[in-house]
């Protein structure tokens, strides 16, 4: 080893007889499972040569909890919270999908106006998201400011999350046939005012990063992803655009009520850590415009469907009919009843492509629910992306394509 | 496979013209090896055996008809009473012309699925996921490690006959200052309460096997 490297190096420019030459060895680096930059308990073995990173072993499973298992035993009404839990950064998203695919087995339609809301919520998620991923990642690379205002913005939208569903975080707002209740009384008029305020912040928060020189240092040109191994290696969402593909489930596959707002879809072309950063950036200014149009467009309706076999009736009907008590005591303790099926749906959540793939065998429980997390695959792909980098890049590209162990791990 | 299209399109009936997903449903199915196809809520399902795997999967990677450059999902299901127990379900998607389908075979768990990860490098995880939860062995899959479970964790808890509460419980120990292993105790057993409805669910009443008999 020793030879080579004085091969490398020509004798006339060791000046100083002092210097010394050093074997480098390879050795294995343990990052995390509790390590600030890993974004939850990411256990990843780095094989390392010198500070160039040769092999990245990611360990995940250390946050498992068994939820399809778990959901195996539950009914499809109780089910619906451990969504939240699963991407916890962006919970209503995924809510979204698991109803909309029991909403497909049973063959029910939504009102309007539950859908307008839930296509606003999906696109205050993606913000709260984003934020949350942009600021942090940014923290990692070491830049503070970000992450403390991003953290005021994202607790304003929290509040409209507990406005509509009483839980900052775990929602469980969404539920089949509808959401849960109508918006309170003014919530709209604050969000149009909070629509106001948030293009100044994702312009001062640009202002820190976007032409930053340490922040370009850290993230140009760093864990490169072309187009084609994005493909191969199951990206999607923003990371799948930042590598120059259009791929967007919104647009391609619309669901709720996509197919009538107007958006554009960004698109980068390098497909390193700052692509990444810069196609998030740009879809936070895209969601505000859905956000506008949704609640311009937002009618006065009933927000679930009447059939009360899968919503449950109203408070005040269930004091005087018989029928609303049986009605409510049934859906609460037994549930629908699925028909057999099976489906597999996907939303456009965050992160990218969140799906659920449905077994239902007849019953009040699913048979099989299998969760498509989407940071799964862009994990996977590390080992890809971090070699021949510096182990700092490596953190980079953990901010960059955006993880969240509880949806990993399940 | 080079004279799949005109056999497939000498069987499609001709007089209205067909959506694009018709089309899909009508090729996919007319694809050598494939054993049955059906469309149900908007969505493709075909099933083929494991010998045919690669091949058709690879039909359907490259064939410009299909390119279903994304595997999105590889996930295992399990059905004790069939002779063959598991499922493999691979969910694709094209993003080029943007369309999905959805794989089916059947392993028993000893007979090994043929890897995919050589078609879609993004296999390798899902294919050690149905590995780990449900003890589906893949061959040509060079790293078949546990992904989700413990670090020394025994059996396939996705499985049906694996219970819900696991079989060993870990906990910290305050006098030997290391985490410790332990057989599951519960202090109650899991209740797992009975939804069929009684009129459905007992069959066996004294007069029924009049009701049920056959013919």
């Amino acid at each position: 080893m020793s030879e080579t490297v004085t091969g490398t190096v020509p004798e006339h420019t060791i000046v100083n007889p002092e210097t010394k030459i050093i074997e480098i060895d390879s050795h294995a680096l343990n990052f995390g499972p509790q390590h600030p930059a890993a974004h939850g308990v990411l256990r990843l073995i780095l094989e390392m040569d010198g500070e160039v990173v040769d092999r990245a072993d990611p360990h995940v499973g250390l946050l498992h909890r068994g939820t399809e298992k778990l959901m195996e035993y539950r009914t499809y009404l109780q089910n619906t919270p451990y969504f939240d839990r699963l991407d916890y950064v962006s919970p209503m998203a995924q809510e979204q999908c698991y109803v909309m695919a029991i909403e497909k087995l049973l063959g029910i339609a939504v009102p309007e106006r539950a859908e307008w809301i839930r296509t606003l919520f999906a696109e205050i998620t993606r913000i709260l998201n984003h934020l949350l991923n942009i600021t942090s990642f940014a923290l990692d690379v070491g830049a503070t400011t970000p992450s403390l205002w991003g953290y005021e913005v994202r607790e304003q939208l929290m509040e409209f999350y507990e406005a509509a569903s009483g839980a900052r975080m775990h929602a469980n707002y969404i539920r089949p046939g509808g959401v849960n209740r109508d918006l309170p009384a003014g919530l709209e008029e604050r969000m149009l005012a909070w629509c106001d305020t948030f293009p100044t912040f994702v312009d001062d928060m640009e202002g820190l990063l976007t032409g930053n020189r340490i922040w370009k240092q850290r993230t140009v040109d760093i864990g490169v992803v072309t187009a084609e191994e994005a493909l191969n290696w199951g990206f999607s969402g923003p990371n799948l655009r930042a590598s120059g593909v259009p791929w967007d489930l919104r647009r391609a596959q619309p669901y709720s009520k996509y197919s009538e707002v107007e958006f554009d879809i960004p698109v980068a072309r390098h497909g390193d850590c700052y692509d990444r950063y810069l196609v998030r950036v740009q879809e936070m200014r895209e969601s505000l415009k859905i956000i506008r149009q949704c609640l311009a467009k937002m009618k006065p309706g009933p927000v679930r469907i009447a059939d009360n076999k899968f919503t449950p009736p109203k408070r005040g009907e269930m004091k005087r009919s018989m029928e609303a008590l049986i009605h409510h005591f049934k859906l609460f303790t037994e549930g629908f009843h699925v028909p057999a099926g099976t489906t597999y749906t996907a939303v456009e959540s965050p992160k990218g492509e969140f799906g659920v793939y449905l077994v239902a065998d007849g019953t009040n429980k699913p048979y099989r629910c299998k969760i498509r997390p989407t940071g799964f695959a862009h994990l996977q792909a590390m080992d890809k992306m971090a070699k021949g980098h510096m182990l700092a890049d490596a953190v980079s590209i953990i901010g960059s394509i955006d993880l969240v162990f509880g949806e990993i791990d399940r | 496979m080079a004279d799949t299209p005109d056999t497939a399109a000498a069987e499609a009936p001709v007089p209205a013209p067909l959506t694009p997903f018709e089309v899909l449903a009508a090729e996919a199915a007319a694809l050598p090896r494939v054993l049955s196809s059906k469309v149900d809520v908007g969505e493709i399902e075909i099933r083929t055996d494991r010998d045919s795997l690669l091949g058709l999967m690879t039909v359907l990677k490259d064939d410009p008809r299909f390119a279903f450059e994304q595997v999105m999902d590889i996930c295992g299901v399990d059905w004790p009473a069939n002779p063959e127990r598991f499922e493999v379900v691979y969910n694709l998607l094209s993003v080029s012309l943007n369309h999905r389908i959805r794989v089916i075979v059947t392993t028993d768990g000893v007979a090994p699925v043929p890897s995919v990860s050589h078609l879609w490098a993004v296999a390798t995880w899902w294919e050690r996921e149905a590995w780990d939860l449900f003890g589906i062995p893949f061959s040509g899959q060079p790293d078949l490690r546990r992904i989700l479970t413990d670090y020394g964790f025994v059996g396939h808890p996705m499985r049906k006959d694996f219970p819900l509460t696991g079989y060993t419980e870990v906990r910290y120990d305050e006098e030997r200052k290391q985490v410790v292993y332990e057989p599951v105790k519960l202090v109650q057993d899991f209740r797992r309460f009975d939804f069929i409805s009684p009129w459905e669910g007992m069959t066996n009443l004294p007069g029924d096997e009049k009701a049920h008999r056959e013919g």
